[in-house]
């Protein structure tokens, strides 16, 4: 046939490289591929970190170590880490929970925030007089920082379901709120001496820790691991079962896959969405709660170095399975933990952005089979 | 001395040679032989799933083929992407569209192009194009946007959008299939035109009867392979090709038992509702269907078909009248309230409303019947009798898939057909709303939805068929109402309906005056 000159012709010549990257929609991902891209991403991105470190004039492969040491090797950082990834399971639980039904909750720093301030309150407004026991100050405190957080988060909830509000939005802006407000009790009504900080909790406000029973087990001296990761750990094992094995997790999974099938199934997706954010922002407040009574024993203003942050790249990386949240805390939580050692201790920071970046563009390999070709001339 | 020359045909503008295509657990293509005369229409026929798109996927440049080699215009190719393959004179229009939905028509035609560089003398592009389409009987206005158009239009401005990239060869994977049997009728005018052009056209179908009327020449292709190729249309005929199709004889003999009188089922008193735009839909819509009766509607699509389907099921408010079923209320209630009356719908987006694409193939099935024993209890959802409720209802239906824990995005339009029937029947329906239940489906799954649909007619249910294919609804139904801008405008016994006279109301050829608000339905007889 005649081939007639087209209408438009490329002004000019792309630059043709010898070979191509061609990419293809996979028509079914195996099982196994969603964990090996993970760890690939990660290994990926601390070979990435490494080229950086040895750039600036370190030895990547003593940092590594270092990290690991200093986060793993001995049962007292063992147990730093934990601590470390307690707040950061509960978070992180809540930032899946809401994610499976693509609710996109970028608030469970505030709503930790509120958590925290919930809890204090018990014992700081008080609600219980000075002196009374654990067995019913610790479970109140509970109620108050996971009914403060499940408010805090429900007004995000609301708006978008009542009133169709961005919840990006209006959960990113509630965690400024938040965090003045803790600001005004801990500089006002609750200052201690001025200071921005509150009085420390009575001992009955505080949550067990392993050290307390160092008299009975010598090997438990020093290690401030506390209950709140037992709660973590609980949640995991309740979100686990309420996403797959409960009516309401079925109507999550299906309202997050398709809204109006989830309509057309005769769910209430408004409802729903008021419910999640609720029970999204309650798990952060319960981290906050574990922060407070388990750590600080007090309530401060730099009571959270971006847990609720950290708690959306731990939810993605964890593929929002609440198993993979627990794990995932905890390899941040040592990278958190790693920060105190190394000198700068932004490096931390640097491994966790670029191991966020690979896991991001690992989503290309899950969804796509990529095949390198050789052009011919 | 002699050589050896392969000379090129030059009346061929393709040819492919023994083409292979893998996929995990597939082959697509496994050695298929396919040629394009120039200045024809070569239909590509073959069931869903017979490696048709894939084949012509490979053509254009989206697939690399495993084996094989292609031709265009007597030159050899290798086409690493469409852009590839619209710079040979290539383009396909895909079933679904890729157009900027808040955008112009000029701007989607432009889209991609190096020129204009700077969008500033758009105007001058909204002429070349309006008169570009104007050459091809493609009225569009350049100036709409995407969002504006109908589906019809869109088609065309995914024509346009090749023609300007000087496409002389367009491959159309089924185009008819979102179409109004008018605006089909309009694409095949527009379609004779560029022929006789001298444009090439590849016309993917499983629809015999536009086969037979577009086409000059069709190559037949099941699980993979040709089976008949290249022959011309006049040597033809529907049976034999259905046959070269299925590879069996396709005796559809819809066997139907007299209609025996139910009591009423749905009755529907004026009812009035507004489309998404809100604007009228529905204008005073009132029938009657009893039980064990099919009553087909019967419209050109967007006459207020997608809206009476809402209203029943309850995802779309009336906003005057009253929808019972069996004496309850379901009107302006919920979905729920709907699906507590067992008002079972097979919507017409499957993919979109029908299913959670990403979820098992379980998890979709007990959509309906999460809330009941023996799937749930209380609260609590027991996965093993999820996993009992959904193999039996996958055998029964013989829903093709590896395990029901299969993403349903993996099934093949007929197998999630089944699905959707599987589930709603399940439901134990007192009123099935079937919405285009059989559209894009191929000759063997439309006979099972068909035969579904009869089933569930002789065991008592009421159902409601919407439909746009008239000879689905008069194979089906007892009675035909035929809608028209939201209104009844006849309603028919189905055995003595003259098809002549539903097709002029369809149209709006009976109304002798402008329609007001307020007319009360023209009921015939």
């Amino acid at each position: 046939m005649t081939t007639s000159a087209p209408a438009h012709q490329p002004d000019r010549k792309p630059v043709r490289l010898p070979w191509a990257i061609l990419l293809e929609r996979r028509l079914e991902i195996p099982r196994w591929l969603p964990v090996a891209t993970t760890i690939g991403a990660v290994v990926v991105a601390l070979v990435i970190s490494g080229v950086i470190l040895w750039f600036a004039g370190g030895d990547p492969i003593a940092i590594f170590i270092h990290i690991v040491r200093s986060s793993f090797g001995s049962l007292g950082v063992l147990s730093d880490t934990l601590v470390m990834a307690t707040p950061l399971i509960l978070t992180g639980l809540a930032c899946a929970l809401a994610f499976r039904m693509r609710l996109w909750n970028i608030g469970a720093e505030g709503q930790f925030l509120m958590g925290a301030w919930g809890a204090s309150a018990v014992v700081l407004i008080p609600i219980v007089p000075a002196g009374t026991p654990s067995i019913i100050t610790i479970p109140l405190m509970m109620a108050g920082g996971m009914a403060a957080g499940g408010v805090y988060g429900a007004i995000p909830g609301i708006l978008k379901a009542f009133r169709g509000v961005n919840e990006i939005i209006v959960t990113l802006m509630l965690n400024y709120i938040a965090a003045l407000w803790i600001a005004y009790w801990v500089f006002g009504p609750w200052s201690e001496a001025g200071f921005q900080l509150t009085a420390q909790f009575p001992k009955e406000a505080w949550l067990p820790r392993l050290s307390d029973y160092s008299s009975a087990v010598p090997a438990f001296s020093g290690l401030t691991v506390h209950l709140g990761l037992i709660f973590g750990l609980v949640a995991a094992m309740l979100v686990r079962f309420l996403l797959f094995r409960s009516r309401s997790g079925y109507e999550i999974r299906l309202i997050g896959d398709s809204p109006r099938a989830a309509r057309y199934a005769g769910i209430n997706v408004a409802r729903n969405t008021v419910i999640v954010f609720a029970l999204s922002g309650a798990l952060a407040g319960l981290a906050g709660m574990s922060e407070v009574s388990g750590v600080v024993h007090r309530l401060q203003q730099a009571i959270s170095p971006g847990y609720g942050f950290t708690a959306i790249i731990v939810a993605y990386i964890a593929k929002l399975h609440p198993y993979g949240v627990v794990v995932a805390s905890i390899a941040f939580g040592a990278l958190i933990l790693a920060g105190r050692e190394i000198q700068p201790s932004g490096i931390p920071a640097m491994i966790q952005g670029i191991i966020l970046f690979c896991l991001i563009a690992s989503e290309v390999v899950l969804r796509y089979r990529v095949r390198l070709e050789r052009r011919m001339a | 001395m002699t050589l050896e020359l392969v000379i090129p045909d030059p009346r061929l503008a393709v040819e492919m040679r023994g083409i292979v295509r893998r996929f995990p657990g597939v082959v697509a293509n496994d050695g298929v032989d396919f040629d394009l005369r120039v200045g024809e229409v070569h239909a590509l026929l073959g069931e869903n799933g017979a490696g048709k798109s894939t084949l012509m996927n490979v053509l254009d440049g989206l697939y690399r083929p495993d084996a094989g080699e292609i031709m265009v215009g007597g030159q050899p190719v290798e086409f690493r992407s469409p852009r590839d393959a619209i710079a040979a004179g290539l383009g396909m229009v895909h079933q679904h569209f890729a157009l900027v939905p808040t955008q112009t028509v000029t701007e989607n035609v432009l889209i991609g192009l190096d020129r204009p560089r700077f969008r500033i003398d758009i105007g001058r592009y909204d002429d070349e194009v309006a008169e570009l389409a104007a050459r091809h009987g493609l009225g569009v206005d350049p100036r709409a946007r995407i969002w504006q158009l109908s589906v019809g239009e869109q088609q065309r401005v995914e024509i346009l959008k090749m023609l300007y990239r000087g496409a002389r060869i367009l491959i159309l994977d089924e185009p008819t299939a979102v179409l109004a049997p008018q605006e089909a009728q309009d694409l095949f005018r527009t379609l004779r035109s560029m022929v006789a052009d001298g444009t090439s056209v590849v016309f993917i179908s499983h629809k015999l009867g536009e086969v037979a009327q577009i086409a000059d020449r069709v190559t037949v292709m099941r699980r993979g392979k040709v089976t008949a190729s290249g022959i011309p249309i006049s040597e033809t005929t529907t049976a034999g090709l259905a046959r070269l199709m299925i590879g069996r004889d396709v005796v559809e003999t819809i066997e139907r038992t007299p209609f025996d009188t139910g009591p009423v089922v749905l009755s529907m008193r004026d009812v009035e509702a507004e489309s998404d735009r809100g604007l009228p839909a529905l204008r005073g819509i009132s029938l009657e269907v009893r039980a064990g009766e099919i009553l087909g509607v019967a419209g050109v699509a967007g006459n207020g078909q997608s809206e009476l389907a809402q209203v029943l099921t309850g995802l779309r408010h009336c906003s005057r009248g009253s929808v019972t079923v069996n004496g309850v209320e379901v009107g302006n209630r919920t979905p729920r309230d709907a699906i507590n009356e067992h008002v079972a719908h097979v919507p017409e987006d499957r993919t979109g409303v029908g299913s959670a694409p990403n979820l098992s193939i379980a998890d979709n099935l007990i959509m309906k019947s999460y809330r009941e024993a023996p799937v749930s209890r209380h609260w609590s959802i027991d996965t093993g009798a999820v996993r009992r409720f959904a193999n039996r209802l996958r055998e029964t239906y013989s829903i093709a898939a590896p395990s029901v824990e299969t993403e349903t995005r993996l099934l093949s339009g007929g197998n999630l057909q089944r699905l959707i029937l599987a589930r709603e029947i399940a439901s134990e329906p007192r009123l099935m709303v079937a919405v285009q239940p059989t559209r894009g489906l191929d000759v063997g799954a439309i006979v099972t939805v068909h035969r579904l649909l009869l089933d569930q007619r002789q065991a008592g249910s009421a159902t409601i068929l919407i439909s746009e294919d008239l000879d689905e609804i008069l194979a089906l139904a007892d009675r035909v109402a035929v809608i028209y801008e939201g209104r009844l405008v006849g309603l028919f016994d189905a055995a003595d309906a003259d098809v002549a006279e539903i097709g002029l109301r369809m149209t709006g050829g009976m109304a002798s005056r402008p329609p007001e608000p307020g007319d009360a339905p023209r009921i015939v007889p």
